[in-house]
């Protein structure tokens, strides 16, 4: 048992920082906001640094019930990196209203998500899942006297709930039909003869988890949410979760179902394209750039699935690469939403309002174009090399079709990404004024940051990546 | 002979009232026919051999869950005019999902009986010698520690959640200060006066 406590210092560090980072908020009161700050923040980095000094452990501990090894390492830093940003980014969002339960819920979400990417057994995939689930229902609506952020927490919620009613079904369906919760057990049972009781289990938790990573056809609580919620706590949404979902299906693909790859390959292949599809159809008319950003993050994740769908190491490679660029971009591109301000302060998230902002804020329309350009995956950015590679999966799994598919929808997808820059560089300037300045130093770098490691540092880093990813799925073959 | 008797009333109950919990108009009344089939489950437990989890049912699904329920019904203003109004235009649309489920259960249902379950693979095998109570704690405190230490940080984040969409600092409310109600001395709270015939008290 002790062995086992040893092997889990990220969760230990992030559940007791999380209780310090409440009593802090507690008996200081919520107006000490760089004390709990602070505290959050060290927690997050201290936990990440847990992470990596576990690198190369690869075991189970708890009687199999959770798994440490490099998949869940690279899973966890990416998380645990977003839930940093999110955190520093609130307190200059929230203004008065900013509260200890935020960094608190975040790190607790963390927590979850680590357990999330870290689990091979069906109990730890759903405690993880529901911790996360929970804190993120409360963050959506974290501006509670603001009438879309309530209405987005409880959309959330119930369709959240009956996400988690299915996968609850597809769970006992699949513990019914193999006699055990644990992945490997899952998968000698699905090794021999399929029933059909297994198949109806295999679609429901596959379901149940295209709810979390909000994949076509379980995507309809996406745009509204992303819309409505406080945009650190969008910014939140489209990041750390999408990494821990991702990363728990392609665990739950691999690992639990490895051998019946004729029964979910199919699904995933229809996730895929569905959402490749509508991300980009459904972007085209939005006058709302967190609802645009919403269907990107559908559309994006289409992408990821056609690498799941090969099945490969090589897909999954491709997945965890893909995971690393987008949480990045999306991260920029969120820090660059928030730095959008009218004169008296208010956030401005229309795009008609975006015009003429090349004029008045180059540094920050120059971003965003490298941002859009990099999700809409167009060559001399980064964002097209986890494509690449994605598709290159696709096609030596045999799956060319869906390749061809994906790379023809990913054009329409470039069409609305092009329309905001073009709206933001040639457009006659919105009666919107959008002031030059006023954005937090840290803010400010993160977006030059990412906006120079897309544009041509990232390059440079492929064979660092490759070594990673490829370490990190290794794991599960 | 009797325990395939008993089997067959307590499943047919619980379905009868699960059925009902959803069709009867009086939402206590669906809360009333919920507990019928919480004990009708609890029966179900005890035929399996399961006691301890038949009693957890009762005591903590009728005794507490239902009886919250009640309370919530209770004092939720429904208007069910208002509520059957949209039914017949979602009609086809719930026909239909209700359909999809039902054949899927009964698909599920079919192929449970057709294929055989491997008992032998159970992560936890059963042991008679050992009383339902022993079995579980021993489970729940070994191997699934982990589980069972996180789901309580779940229960955590449940509260802090309520506390964060719920409470608020209220204007006026009068606190108790035992130490300045302690300080108070007779002189500060009352007054002898002497009033004269026909001149009456000032307060």
């Amino acid at each position: 048992m002790t062995a086992d406590l040893m092997l889990i210092w990220p969760e230990l560090i992030l559940t007791i920082g999380g209780l310090v980072t409440l009593m802090l908020g507690t008996f200081a009161g919520d107006r000490q906001v760089g004390l709990y700050q602070v505290s959050a923040l060290l927690t997050l980095a201290a936990a990440a640094a847990a992470v990596v000094a576990l690198f190369g452990v690869e075991t189970t501990v708890f009687s199999g019930t959770l798994s440490v090894d490099g998949f869940g390492g690279f899973a966890k830093l990416l998380i645990y990196a977003a839930s940093f940003v999110c955190i520093i980014i609130a307190p200059r969002f929230f203004g008065g209203g900013m509260r200890a339960e935020y960094p608190t819920l975040i790190l607790f979400a963390a927590l979850g998500m680590g357990i999330m990417a870290s689990s091979r057994d069906l109990m730890t995939l759903y405690v993880g899942l529901e911790l996360n689930s929970l804190a993120a229902y409360v963050l959506a609506s974290f501006m509670r006297t603001d009438e879309r952020s309530s209405e987005a927490g409880l959309k959330y919620f119930v369709l959240g709930a009956l996400a988690s009613g299915m996968l609850l079904y597809g769970i006992s369906l699949l513990y019914g039909f193999t006699g055990t919760t644990d992945f490997a057990g899952i998968a000698t049972v699905l090794g021999g003869e399929l029933n059909i009781g297994l198949i109806f289990g295999i679609v429901f938790v596959l379901a149940g988890l295209g709810f979390k990573i909000s994949a076509v056809p379980f995507h309809m609580w996406t745009p509204d949410v992303y819309e409505g919620a406080p945009t650190p706590v969008t910014t939140f949404f489209a990041t750390a979760p999408k990494v821990a979902a991702m990363a728990l299906m392609t665990r739950v693909v691999i690992d639990a179902m490895g051998p019946a790859v004729g029964a979910w390959q199919q699904i995933v292949i229809f996730l895929s394209l569905a959402s490749i599809i509508l991300g980009a159809v459904g972007a085209i008319g939005q006058k709302n750039i967190k609802r645009l950003l919403a269907y990107s993050s559908i559309n994006n994740v289409g992408f990821m699935l056609v690498g799941l769908a090969a099945g490969t190491p090589q897909g999954v490679e491709g997945v965890l690469t893909y995971l690393l660029v987008y949480m990045l971009t999306t991260l920029g591109a969120f820090l660059v939403v928030l730095q959008l301000r009218d004169a008296d302060g208010n956030q401005v998230e229309s795009i008609p309002a975006l015009a003429g902002l090349s004029q008045r804020r180059p540094g920050l329309a120059a971003a965003m174009a490298v941002f859009l350009f990099s999700l809409a995956g167009i060559p001399p950015l980064f964002g097209f090399w986890p494509k690449y590679l994605v598709f290159e999966a696709a096609v030596n799994a045999n799956l060319l079709p869906l390749a061809v598919a994906g790379i023809v929808a990913s054009v329409i997808g470039a069409f609305y990404y092009i329309a905001i820059i073009k709206t933001m560089y040639f457009d006659d300037k919105s009666d919107t004024e959008i002031p030059a300045g006023g954005g937090a130093i840290v803010e400010d770098a993160v977006i030059t940051a990412s906006a120079l490691w897309l544009s041509v540092i990232g390059y440079l880093f492929i064979p660092l990546l490759a070594v990673l990813s490829a370490s990190a799925a290794a794991v599960l073959f | 002979m009797i325990l395939i008797a008993a089997f067959y009333l307590f499943a047919t109950l619980v379905i009868a009232s699960a059925v009902m919990v959803i069709f009867a108009r009086n939402p206590v009344h669906s809360v009333m026919w919920l507990i019928l089939a919480f004990f009708n489950a609890a029966g179900l437990m005890l035929l399996v051999g399961a006691e301890f989890i038949a009693m957890l049912l009762v005591i903590v699904y009728v005794g507490a869950v239902a009886v919250l329920f009640l309370f919530v019904v209770m004092m939720l203003d429904i208007d069910f005019a208002e509520l059957r109004a949209g039914f017949v235009r979602y009609m086809p649309l719930g026909a239909l999902v209700a359909v999809i489920l039902a054949a899927e259960l009964i698909f599920a249902l079919g192929a449970w009986s057709a294929g055989k379950i491997d008992l032998a693979a159970r992560a936890a095998p059963v042991v008679t010698d050992k009383s339902n109570i022993q079995q579980i704690g021993e489970l729940l405190y070994t191997r699934y520690i982990f589980l069972f230490e996180a789901a309580g940080i779940v229960l955590l984040v449940a509260m802090i959640g309520a506390i964060v969409l719920t409470h608020r600092q209220r204007g006026g409310v009068r606190i108790q200060n035992i130490s300045e109600q302690n300080k108070r001395r007779p002189e500060d709270a009352t007054r002898m006066v002497d009033p004269g015939v026909g001149q009456g008290v000032e307060l």
